[in-house]
């Protein structure tokens, strides 16, 4: 029963924020909303039995994703206007947000005890849990696509980097080539002076 | 009892919206992208559903496959996205027409 409520809850808080994304004038209201979409989500996955896709998500897509693009709205100066627009303006706004997730939590770890959505369909024996078994399957059928991933990711991050970097003119900064080519015969030279001798001006 | 047709509907009305904020949100590019995570979302929440479904662990394997190219199609995005609003001073996909395509 409990389990049929969150169902219906999760689904219901995924979709209005979702439309609420695209309706938005607000780009920052967008990526808000996008951020409770994405944590409803969490909540159906969690619901289906798949924790760690579940966490992923909240990680990834709220913890990376979601804040990346809250820098990038608030970095353009989009909507300088409305952001200027105080703190009262965006209070109860985050009091309703901080609201529903707490309700949300509640709910979810009620609905916890019940397990899995599709009862019937038990996924991995109950001595393991669904983190071992995708581990398990993840580091020995799919190695190759999972370095794969890797390099995607490595790729992506070299390439913003790229992208975005830009030479500053006014910046001091160190000459690594040439602070590598630097030898100590260049550098050091061994003296031995006599008294009164040892300054060379 | 929830079923799989309650997961699928979800994840079709969620793919739904993000077609449709792509349509309606045709000048502003982080908008788009925003649209596209959800329908990355969407597709995610396809494939837990049928991994639950079947007792496959495939599925969410290819969940997390799928999550890490949205985020990296999201890093690179707002990396042209930072660029072109550095050159141009606006984000209007309408503005792009440097390459006369």
């Amino acid at each position: 029963m409990i389990a049929t409520i969150a169902f219906y809850l999760f689904a219901t808080l995924t979709i209005v924020p979702a439309l609420c994304v695209i309706f938005a004038r607000n780009p920052v209201h967008s990526v808000l909303w996008l951020i409770l979409a994405f944590f409803n989500a969490a909540g159906l996955m969690l619901l289906l039995g798949a924790e760690f896709i579940a966490m992923l998500v909240v990680i990834v897509y709220v913890g990376a994703v979601a804040v990346l693009f809250l820098f990038v709205v608030m970095m353009l100066n989009i909507d300088f206007a409305q952001l200027r627009s105080g703190f009262t303006r965006n209070l109860p706004f985050g009091i309703i947000i901080a609201l529903v997730l707490a309700f949300e939590i509640v709910v979810a770890i009620m609905s916890h005890k019940e397990g899995p959505a599709l009862g019937k369909s038990q996924i991995a024996t109950p001595n393991q849990p669904n983190i071992v078994a995708l581990g398990q399957l993840l580091y020995s059928r799919y190695l190759f696509p999972f370095e794969i991933a890797g390099l995607i990711l490595l790729v992506a991050m070299i390439g913003a980097i790229v992208l975005t970097h830009r030479k500053r003119g006014d910046l001091r900064t160190p000459n690594a080539s040439r602070q590598i080519k630097r030898r100590p015969e260049d550098a050091i030279r061994n003296a031995n002076p006599g008294v009164g001798e040892g300054m060379s001006l | 009892m929830i079923g799989l047709t309650h997961y699928l509907a979800v994840a079709a009305i969620l793919f739904t919206i993000g077609v449709l904020g792509i349509f309606l949100n045709r000048r502003n590019v982080i908008l788009m992208l925003m649209a596209i995570e959800l329908i990355l979302l969407a597709v995610n929440i396809n494939l837990v559903a049928f991994s639950a479904y079947l007792g496959d662990l495939t599925g969410q394997v290819l969940a997390m496959f799928v999550l890490t190219v949205a985020a990296a199609e999201a890093a690179i995005g707002l990396a042209i996205l930072v660029i072109f609003f550095r050159r141009r001073g606006s984000i209007a996909v309408d503005d792009a027409n440097r390459m006369r395509g």
